[in-house]
């Protein structure tokens, strides 16, 4: 069944401001150089953390996988360039909280020399998509958007939950970011090739490919793209330009009216969602047999020195990258990674380029100012008319802070997307997202801990019984042998099977005396 | 390069405390224009005490709960509270009484409970209430409107009325104040008179009292003001105003020589004041969409019932704080469905 009319429903709440992308939108600065140093984090995506097949010391050609997945829900890590391992270690990655975590470390010799690469797979609806599959887990891919979600998990939906609709999403709701918008406008064919990889391999019936109208060469591109493809099944829908229009559960809505429901994902309602750049790696991997080595980043704000995107590296420093992008203007104040309402700052730029990271912000204090006092909530209601996932922001922010959890789980905490909506129209200027983190973070601490209580629970019970259990045995024994000695005492046999079990119990203490005896002789031997 | 650390969003926010206050406040001033217009002097001279005791009061509470004082201040809720305070009585009430009801609403009603957004009850209306039940006879001192009034004060003599200085020469209380027209249709009715009968006197306008009238549509230009510039939300003043009109007109359906015209009750009293402005106060009143189409609906009930048969001729300031108290049950039991609900789930 074909969506009529793509594109007709809408979401609740959700923001207006300005989108700020005119700075950067539609330009190329080209790519950035390679370090000498690249330093790859082996956790750059949701899931387990890679495990590294090289060590210190080894040489490696580009493309080769270093770092392998260990877990159904993961990702390998490949060498950007040809060149040596220097160091497996903790170092900063781009973290909130300005975390270390392992990373590789990789010298460069600068002749970005090629390993050895599968066979391109041109032909690939002669194949199975299992295969297909395959090659898409190998190749690294994870979305593009900023959440780095492994593809291959994405894409490996199973036989009882039928694909209908392939979502596409190039909202790029984000104010600030144009690298998709990039993308779309220059590499258009590119999209649309991984939309035919991608209908084959979740055999969906059709494609919807969204784009918020403040796109309008985006648009243009990708519908020219589509139509010169001659795939029939494939429509490019304008959306209206409405934060957070290219959150997952949105676009589908928006563009199918299907509600992917709470606590769940689109397969349960027959879509699957990427990111354009996601589908532009995959025919990478598919048609050219190369895995994700690099990826568009935008570098923006007020305080860069030439705003516009580049084709970065994974590993390369950040400083390196805005070093492309003009430097530092005079008015850099803060450095954020991702765009102004899901983004983090950052402390330095000595952090390097990961798979999820789409946009370098350089604000200026105007753009960026530091947040004021909070005030209290005054329960005006602005964060429930903005909640796209329907909630009682006021309440939840209530229960976070008096630390009841049990009741932040009853408003719904868990269906929290972290948009920041309600933080932005708060006019008591409360973080509300952070208190909505805190929460879950505390919930699952909470849970980590019940499951080990519980198992200390178990192993206590266990232990108790066991002493128990040796304890009743033991004071069996005792009275068994009590027994014994107050029938020996009882002296004589009135009871004729009394004593036929005395004369039997005599003889057996008899033939265990001599077994005893004769134990001993042979011990004593020499 | 180092750069400072904190959580998004970033940006500058559209909202602001002191900015929704403060267009509420400008959202007062027709109404406030039109008071003054039809009964003096004497309502500038209220408010301003009020707002110099909402302040200092203010001031003084959160220097004794060791807040910061300005900050606060600035929220301008304090003022907020003292205007409303300040409509809702008679233009001639003595100062003091004005400063009681002041002192009741910003430390007992507001900060004994724990300040802005933690007082569960809307502290103009306490006050209201308070003082209502202390002084009946000051609190029912109501001028007639301005073609009414055959005496009408200058500044000086309303000052002086206020500050307790006595009435000027040759006038009496009776000679210069009346009693609201709710106060009079219900003396009427208590008469046995039937509306038609009523109606006859010069008091009455086309929808309620003359004067009186028209100011509730002043108030409704400022609630309009707020609608649009989206600082209240509608389900409140639309529901509590069709809680009122429907609940009336099945008993004026019935019965229209006992029970006044719908109309009239929306254009007496502070019925559009109270649905704009009052019972949208968003500390005390409910927060779910759905639950503030019931909470709206039931003030306006309650204000009918209690105008009909209750004790009092007013009934905005009882409405809402009976309701208040509801406001928490009706949120809980009013939670909307979540994004992506299942059937099996409560909502």
């Amino acid at each position: 069944m074909i969506t009529t009319n793509p594109g007709r429903w809408d979401f609740h709440g959700g923001i207006h401001r300005p989108d700020m992308k005119t700075m950067s939108a539609g330009k190329f600065l080209g790519k950035v150089p390679l370090p000498d140093i690249l330093t790859l984090p082996l956790q750059q995506h949701i899931g387990a953390m890679a495990e590294p097949t090289v060590s210190v010391g080894d040489q490696v050609y580009k493309g080769q996988t270093i770092a392998r997945v260990t877990e159904y829900i993961g990702a390998p890590i490949h060498a950007p360039t040809s060149g040596t391992i220097i160091a497996i270690e903790e170092k900063p990655v781009p973290h909130p909280s300005g975390l270390s975590a392992p990373c590789i470390l990789l010298q460069a010799d600068g002749n970005d020399e090629w390993g050895e690469l599968p066979e391109p797979l041109p032909y690939f609806d002669d194949l199975d998509p299992s295969l297909l599959r395959e090659r898409i887990r190998w190749a690294g891919i994870v979305g593009l958007g900023g959440a780095a979600f492994p593809t291959s998990v994405k894409v490996n939906h199973g036989p009882d939950r039928p694909i209908q609709t392939l979502v596409v999403n190039g909202a790029e709701c984000e104010p600030y970011i144009t690298c998709d918008d990039l993308l779309m406008r220059n590499q258009a064919d590119r999209i649309v090739e991984g939309i035919k990889i991608l209908l084959y391999v979740v055999d969906a019936e059709e494609c919807l490919i969204g784009i918020e109208d403040n796109k309008p060469e985006a648009i243009t591109a990708m519908r020219q793209a589509v139509a010169e493809s001659g795939l029939e099944n494939v429509q490019v829908v304008q959306v209206p330009t409405r934060y957070p229009m290219g959150g997952e559960k949105q676009l589908i809505r928006v563009l199918t009216g299907k509600e992917v429901p709470s606590h769940g994902i689109p397969s349960e309602v027959g879509v699957i969602c990427v990111n354009v750049a996601t589908t532009a790696a995959v025919t990478d991997a598919i048609m050219a047999a190369r895995p994700l080595l690099s990826r568009l980043v935008t570098v923006t704000g007020a305080g860069a020195g030439e705003p516009g995107n580049l084709e970065v590296a994974f590993g390369t420093p950040m400083s390196r990258v805005i070093e492309h992008a003009g430097g530092y203007s005079d008015k850099a104040y803060k450095l954020i990674l991702g765009g102004p309402m899901m983004g983090f700052t950052l402390g330095n730029d000595d952090l390097p380029i990961t798979k999820g990271t789409n946009c370098l912000l350089i604000a200026s204090r105007e753009e960026a100012p530091d947040p004021d006092k909070a005030l209290p909530c005054i329960r005006c209601g602005k964060c429930v008319d903005a909640c796209p996932a329907q909630l009682l922001p006021q309440q939840l922010y209530w229960y976070a802070r008096s630390k009841d959890f049990d009741k932040t789980q009853e408003y719904n905490l868990f269906d929290c997307i972290e948009c920041g909506c309600c933080s932005w129209v708060c006019p008591s200027h409360i973080p509300l997202v952070q208190y909505y983190r805190f929460a879950k973070t505390e919930t699952w601490a909470m849970e980590k801990e019940k499951q080990q209580a519980e198992e200390a629970r178990r192993r206590h019970e266990a232990k108790v019984e066991r002493l128990e259990r040796l304890d009743r045995e033991r004071k069996a024994r005792l009275r068994q042998k009590k027994d014994a000695l107050e029938k020996k005492t009882a002296a004589g046999g009135a009871d004729p099977k009394k004593a036929a079990v005395d004369a039997a119990m005599k003889r057996v203490a008899a033939k265990k005396a001599r077994q005893a005896q004769e134990k001993n002789n042979t011990e004593e031997r020499p | 390069m180092k750069f400072p650390v904190h959580t998004s969003p970033y940006g500058n926010l559209p909202n602001e405390v002191t900015r929704l206050m403060g267009q509420v406040l400008l959202a007062l001033v027709p109404g406030i224009v039109a008071l003054v217009y039809y009964f003096g002097w004497g309502v500038i001279i209220n408010i301003c005490i009020a707002t110099v005791t909402a302040l200092a009061a203010e001031a003084g509470v959160l220097h004794l709960r060791k807040r910061p004082v300005l900050p606060t201040l600035m929220d301008l809720s304090a003022v907020v509270t003292a205007v409303l305070l300040a409509i809702a009585l008679p233009p001639l009430i003595p100062w003091w009484m004005t400063i009681l009801g002041v002192l009741f609403a910003i430390v007992m009603v507001k900060h004994l409970y724990g300040g802005l957004g933690y007082n569960p009850f809307n502290p103009a209306m306490a006050a209201y209430v308070l003082l209502l039940v202390s002084f009946p006879l000051s609190m029912t001192r109501w001028l007639p409107p301005e073609m009414l009034n055959q005496h009408p004060l200058d500044f000086l003599q309303t000052l002086t009325v206020i500050f307790g200085g006595g009435l000027p020469d040759s006038l009496t209380w009776d000679a210069i104040t009346s009693a609201t027209p709710l106060d009079e249709m219900r003396t009427q009715l208590e008469m046995n008179k039937t509306i038609t009968e009523i109606s006859q006197s010069p008091i009455w306008g086309d929808f309620g009292a003359r004067g009186w009238e028209w100011i509730g549509n002043w108030f409704l230009i400022g609630g309009l003001f707020l609608l649009w510039r989206k600082v209240i939300t509608w389900q409140i003043p639309v529901s509590m105003i069709l809680g009122l009109l429907l609940t009336a007109g099945v008993f004026w359906l019935f019965d229209p020589e006992s029970m006044p015209f719908p109309a009239f009750h929306l254009f007496s009293g502070g019925m559009i004041l109270g649905a704009f402005f009052i019972a949208t106060d968003p500390v005390t009143a409910s927060t779910t969409p759905k639950g503030r189409l019931i909470y709206g609906f039931l003030i306006g009930m309650t204000v009918f019932i209690i105008r009909a048969w209750g004790g009092y001729p007013d009934a905005v300031a009882f409405a809402v704080l009976l309701m208040n108290m509801a406001a928490p049950t009706i949120d809980y039991y009013t939670q909307p469905k979540v994004f992506g609900a299942r059937e099996d789930e409560h909502g």
